[in-house]
């Protein structure tokens, strides 16, 4: 066990925990922020992708000591309220299904804008291959993501 | 282990006593429910703000003093959005503004809901006049309630908007006004519904209910939940099939931080009679309990279980309509090589005869040309992207449950027999889930959960991990099918033959097309038992033989020298005109309408130079489908660039929504029909996690994909399978005229001669 400072969107946590342990179980079980979702443990499916600074990254297999003060965001750090860019986006083009892979798609497309803010449409399907979506609305997604970048 | 499956599909009879007056809404259990208005982001001045008091009008529909409806959505939800089109229904006949619409989901009470039952796309098919009536009705007190206290006949006063209306006098009030009244009047009978013409709501596309609480992230399924002293668990499955536990050293695991247990449970006891859904791949499981996700999963790689060969088991089964039925589940480890060589060898001898036109013999010798080929599938894993989870609370005298379910009704009772619980005592919440497609109408999880809260006494999580999911079972079954044509010297389908089997089931459908449109018809199936467990997998046994036969027709309307739309359509002609036997389960006028608009939306008569096309229709779950795919090689691998598709379901509820669903369905067949697979190897499924199992990604995905509705007035039919069968041959058609190659085997990325790396 050990004492672990993180910032999590905006707001500095200290957990006493295995170091090894992943940031996807810090956030979901201790600080209880279950957006970011668990979908295979093995970073091959993106369901928990979060932001580290402007970086999409696989929490459920970046260990908890990695991430020592460094910038987290997950989706409730987008906006709380939905008004974030991209989360306009994804409602406007009411891309969800049955949802449990979309915050992970969210969070590849915000880090994919954050370094290309225009990207182009092979850009976005390379870019958000990693995140799978088990009932099929890659389409919607990449339609979301070129909203998202032209507003 | 339990094969054919069959849906419910007779139209249930509605049950008047559940649109009486609820008075007792608040049943015990937890309140899970999210509620929201369901206009997505009115601004503040168009919403009211949240009533002092409710009315309830009856199970499904309850309006506050202000005029804020809340309207219940019974069915549990898993992304084909019935969250929102089933509350559209009763929206639109009660007559309320969508934008003062609270949806709430409903947990499982089967005395005030009808059939809280999702799969076999009969959702809205089945709630839609029970919905209609819950509207109507509701809308119908309204307006004694008003005839009554304003003094003028019912007949006189019109309703638009959530307001009541006399127009000669000038009077007007809110529902709001008039629903504490309303509550207290006789349910009317016989109220007639609305004309389809005067549709306000439905048939007009409304957003997902879900779709702010999704994008923020909010806690909407069951593996989010969590509350005080709740404990997290997870099993440890047997390695294969054919195998079970003889005893685990729990010493060292038990020992390790945050763990509280090790133990072994039973699901299921010995000599419970099973219903329909009680799939279970194994009836011991070790189990590790402790304080959180990671630790857990820690403690369980570490435990050591030893295991040994299971015995042949016999299991009572009571299935659809009350038959009894004696299922023995082999014993052995068994191996896809293996599996494979039984399956030839029976699809050469005949099989149980289950459709016989003409003689279809004779006319196969008569025949100027005959054409044979097999097709083949593997079995599918579901995948959903939430993995298998349940929370449950089970004291000495009640039981509160909340997980992703399917078919609460068949798990309610297997809760009972294993508890030992009346069902009152019994509560169940329905999550949404992180997919379905058939996964999670077998309950074996929350008897697992159950059973472990049980023993704890405390509330526990049952948590699988990926490997867990993917390696448990309840598989797609592997099928295969064996088609025989006979053209005469004029190229006229004379002969047809189909023998279709699988493991454990046979995918054959022998009253669909193309039986009913050739004199001389035979269909045979077969069957070859298994210890590995299979399911529901999104439209069963069509998501083969749809791929099976259609591919099938367009290679023997190649041989016929005939256009594949144009064969198709001269086969409904002849059912239409002349049709052989009675017993067709299709509409030829609806079949060919989709495959007339199909020709028409996807330019089929002026093809595209460098673009491939395949084309294939199919009818199953009451809807009609024809698609045309277009497809390209880059670099030896396929680019499915479109895939235009034609859909005849009725009236359609929520367009754009509708259309998210015809896109998943098909974006799902691309991806199973190249990549989907799961093998075995001495009883141990081959691929336990997404490095290993291959599913369709963002860049496999259509460059674009147009599903169209034939307009109609006819009862809303299914929608969230019938677009996935017919894609399977859809990109076998297409990857004929691309590679100059038929497709036999699925996966088809394994018979196709390019780079198809993995990431």
């Amino acid at each position: 066990m050990a004492k672990i400072n993180l910032n999590v969107n905006g707001k500095k946590y200290e957990v006493d925990i295995d170091p090894d342990t992943p940031v996807l179980w810090v956030l979901r079980d201790h600080l209880d922020l279950v957006g970011t979702k668990f979908g295979c443990g093995m970073a091959q499916c993106g369901a928990c992708t979060v932001l580290l600074g402007d970086d999409a990254v696989r929490s459920c297999v970046l260990p908890v000591s990695n991430v020592q003060d460094k910038q987290i965001t997950t989706i409730e750090g987008l906006s709380a309220e939905g008004d974030h860019p991209v989360q306009k986006a994804w409602l406007e083009h009411d891309v969800a299904q049955c949802g449990y892979c979309q915050a992970g798609q969210i969070m590849s497309a915000v880090g994919l804008l954050r370094k290309s803010p225009k990207p182009g449409e092979e850009e976005i399907a390379a870019a958000m291959h990693g995140n799978i979506c088990r009932c099929g609305t890659y389409l919607r997604i990449r339609a979301a993501v070129m909203t998202a970048a032209n507003s | 282990m339990i094969s054919n499956i069959q849906i419910m599909t007779a139209q249930p009879n509605i049950n008047r006593r559940k649109f009486l007056k609820v008075t007792a809404l608040a049943g015990g259990g937890m309140m899970l429910s999210f509620n929201w208005l369901a206009g997505c982001n009115p601004t503040p001045d168009e919403v009211l703000a949240m009533p002092k008091e409710w009315f309830s009008l009856n199970s499904y529909i309850k309006i506050g003093e202000n005029g804020i409806v809340t309207l219940m959505a019974p069915n549990p939800e898993f992304g084909t959005n019935l969250k929102t089109s089933l509350p559209m229904i009763l929206a639109d006949e009660l007559d309320v503004d969508w934008k003062n619409v609270i949806v709430e989901q409903a947990d499982f009470y089967p005395e005030r809901f009808e059939r809280q039952f999702t799969g076999g796309s009969q959702s809205v098919r089945m709630g839609w006049k029970i919905l209609r009536t819950a509207g109507s009705t509701a809308r119908k007190m309204l307006v004694n309630a008003a005839s009554k206290k304003w003094n003028i006949p019912a007949e006189e006063i019109a309703t638009s908007a959530g307001m009541l209306i006399h127009s000669a006098s000038g009077k007007k009030a809110g529902y709001g006004e008039m629903a504490s009244f309303a509550a207290t009047l006789p349910v009317p009978d016989n109220v007639p519904f609305k004309n389809v013409k005067d549709f306000k709501i439905i048939r007009t596309s409304r957003k997902n209910v879900e779709g702010k609480n999704i994008v923020t992230g909010k806690p909407l399924f069951s593996i989010d939940h969590k509350q005080e002293g709740m404990l997290i668990a997870m099993i440890v499955h047997p390695p294969a099939f054919g195998l079970k536990v003889k005893s685990l050293d729990e010493a060292l695991v038990k020992s390790m931080p945050g763990i509280k247990d090790v133990f072994v449970i039973k699901t299921l006891e010995d000599g419970y009679e099973h219903n329909a859904f009680d799939t279970t791949s194994f009836y011991e499981l070790p189990v590790v309990v402790g304080n959180s996700t990671w630790e857990v999963m820690q403690a369980k790689k570490q435990l050591k279980v030893e295991w040994e060969e299971a015995q042949e088991k016999k299991v009572t089964v009571l299935g659809w309509g009350g038959n009894k039925e004696d299922v023995v589940i082999p014993a052995g480890r068994e191996s896809t090589e293996t599996q494979r060589k039984k399956m030839m060898a029976m699809s050469g001898k005949p099989g149980k005869e289950l459709r016989r036109d003409g003689d279809p013999e004779k006319a196969f010798k008569n025949a100027a040309k005959v054409i044979e080929r097999t097709y083949t599938a593997p079995y599918l894993a579901h995948n959903t992207m939430e993995p298998v989870n349940c929370f449950a609370h089970v004291t000495a005298d009640k039981a509160e449950l909340y997980g992703p379910i399917q078919a609460p009704e068949f798990i309610m009772k297997t809760l009972v027999a294993r508890l030992g619980l009346p069902k009152e005592k019994i509560h169940i919440s329905l999550a949404r889930m992180g997919g379905g497609f058939g996964l999670r109408a077998y309950g074996h999880h929350f008897v697992e959960a159950a059973v472990i809260s049980q023993k704890l006494n405390a509330p526990v999580k049952l948590v699988y991990t990926r490997e867990d999911d993917m390696t448990y079972g309840i598989y797609r079954p592997t099928y295969t099918a064996t088609y025989r044509a006979g053209l005469d010297k004029d190229n006229n389908l004379i002969a047809f033959h189909v023998r279709g089997g699988g493991i454990p089931e046979h995918p054959v459908e022998p009253n669909r097309f193309p039986a009913g449109a050739v004199d001389n018809y035979l269909a045979e199936g077969w069957e070859i038992k298994s210890n590995i467990t299979i399911g529901a997998f999104r439209a069963p046994r069509s998501n083969f033989i749809a791929g099976a036969e259609q591919s099938f027709l367009d290679e023997l309307a190649e041989l016929a020298g005939k256009d594949p739309i144009e064969f198709r359509l001269e086969l409904l002609r002849r059912n239409k005109n002349n049709p052989v036997g009675k017993n067709n389960a299709y509409d030829p006028g609806r079949y060919a309408g989709v495959l007339e608009l199909v020709r028409e939306k996807s330019g089929w008569t002026k093809p595209q130079e460098n673009v491939s096309r395949g084309v294939a229709a199919y009818f199953c779950h009451n809807t009609y489908v024809a698609q045309v795919l277009d497809m390209k090689m880059k670099d030896g691998t396929p680019v499915v660039e479109k895939v235009t598709a034609a859909v005849d379901c009725g009236i359609v509820v929520n367009p754009d929504s509708a259309a998210n669903m015809g896109e998943g369905g098909i974006v799902d067949g691309i991806g199973n029909a190249l990549f989907g697979e799961m093998t075995f190897d001495n009883g141990i499924p081959a691929k336990n996690n997404f490095h290993q199992y291959r599913m369709i990604r963002q860049k496999e995905a259509p460059k674009a994909i147009e599903v169209h509705f034939v307009p109609n007035d006819e009862d809303p039919t299914g929608l969230g399978e019938p677009l996935f069968p017919p894609t399977f041959a859809a990109v076998a058609n297409a990857l004929y005229r691309a590679t100059g190659k038929r497709y036999y085997e699925q996966p088809f990325s394994k018979q196709i001669n390019s780079r198809q790396p993995l990431l």
